[in-house]
């Protein structure tokens, strides 16, 4: 007997426009929607505040699905680039003022992948005594990033040349499911979504997102797009891909103790096997070709690496904070 | 008759022969798909493109890599 398996039917899922979260934003939001022609000075505002970050965060959604609502010519208008391009050069310097730099590559891969034994993160939380509810928590918030996986590092592809774009190309391919759809990581983590009663839609969490991780995205898709920091994009790759494997082989842990089910335990499962294969590419067959053909850009690299670190290091303080004292980490609306 | 030398690897790719990179202090990186077959007959299949097979044997998913290779330490600050 043949059975014929219809084709999934795919819906059209772009953001809506979440509510602003202060003057710049609310700008922003006017500015897109044509109600008004340029936005107050950034500079004014908070670089890491969940104002600009968000401001950032939209006029970034229109490099990626758009927005409801919003043009597709938005993406390039003068007034929303030259606004895009003042927020992210005022979160840039301060963000640079927070490292301590340097362009020592080797020394800073040694230091990522020596797992600390008295760890404190948030998957260490999660795995040992974190709850059902904080566990939903960080996955709302991180689906900023999962639910695009992959997609802001595209950007830096044809920034490369040869053996570096060869071997990113290649890590790439398995982010996005090795021609597969329903097993690219961004799919994977929308099941696991669904499994833990989230909103799996792209951009549906926007409202409720830390605002560190609307700084790593913004960071990622800055990186991607200036040719002058495709060494920082490839930075903050190398630490995803560097560091994903023991952290989701600790949240693999925390899904079994609370029994979350298959589609979590396996979205994390997945990242512990495929980014062991992931750091090794990375390490042997980006940044070395990458650096030996451009030794110059070693000190973007540390830059990006630094400032996942940094960025990461404060969403979760954020996190462990809020859970410290009893409380939500999303933010209210 | 004589036996064939053997042949020494260079670093021009042969497009015949499978490619098996060695790290010094990780797993060995194996071209995919693969099929791993272990001592008890089972086989593993991977399909990804490049698979990290465990070579220090403390994976907690061997014969798969899962970076418990690393050196592990105490923080110090």
């Amino acid at each position: 007997m043949t059975t014929t398996i219809p084709a999934p039917v795919e819906q059209l899922d772009r953001p809506a426009v979440p509510p602003a979260r202060g003057e710049l934003s609310a700008a922003v939001v006017d500015l897109l929607h044509g109600r008004r022609q340029d936005v107050p000075d950034p500079t004014a505002a908070d670089p890491f505040g969940a104002d600009l970050q968000l401001a950032l965060a939209l006029t970034g959604e229109l490099h990626y699905r758009g927005l409801q609502g919003v043009s597709d010519e938005q993406e390039w208008a003068p007034a929303v680039a030259s606004a895009r391009h003042a927020m992210q050069d005022h979160f840039l310097t301060a963000l640079r003022e927070q490292l301590p730099g340097g362009d020592d590559v080797e020394e800073m891969v040694a230091e990522l992948v020596v797992e600390p034994v008295d760890g404190t993160g948030v998957s260490h939380h999660l795995a040992a005594e974190g709850t059902v509810g904080q566990f939903t928590e960080y996955v709302a918030h991180r689906a900023h990033y999962h639910r695009k996986e992959a997609d802001p590092q595209a950007w830096v592809i044809p920034r490369l040349q040869d053996a570096a774009k060869a071997g990113l190309v290649t890590v790439e391919h398995d982010e996005y499911g090795a021609g597969r759809a329903r097993a690219m990581h961004s799919a994977l983590y929308a099941q696991m979504m669904a499994e833990l009663g989230l909103d799996p839609g792209y951009g549906a969490q926007l409202a409720v997102t830390s605002r560190w991780v609307l700084a790593e995205v913004n960071l990622q898709t800055l990186c991607g797009l200036r040719r002058s920091l495709r060494g920082a994009s490839v930075g903050m790759f190398a630490v995803i891909e560097l560091t994903s494997s023991p952290g989701s082989a600790r949240f693999v842990q925390a899904a079994r103790r609370l029994g979350l089910g298959p589609a979590t335990e396996g979205f994390y499962a997945e990242h512990v096997e495929a980014d062991a294969v992931h750091e090794q590419v990375l390490r042997r067959q980006v940044l070395a070709p990458l650096l030996a053909l451009e030794p110059g850009l070693a000190g973007d690299v540390v830059l990006g690496m630094q400032a996942s670190g940094w960025l990461g290091d404060r969403f979760a303080e954020e996190l462990l904070t809020a859970w410290g004292r009893g409380a939500s980490s999303l933010v209210a609306a | 008759m004589r036996a064939e030398p053997a042949e020494v690897a260079t670093t021009a790719e042969s497009p015949r022969a499978h490619r098996v990179l060695v790290a010094e202090d990780g797993p060995v990186l194996v071209e995919g798909p693969v099929e791993l077959e272990l001592p008890d007959g089972s086989v593993l299949r991977s399909e990804r493109p490049v698979v990290a097979v465990c070579t220090c044997r403390r994976s907690a998913i061997y014969p798969l890599c899962d970076t418990s290779h690393r050196r592990r330490r105490r923080r110090t600050t």
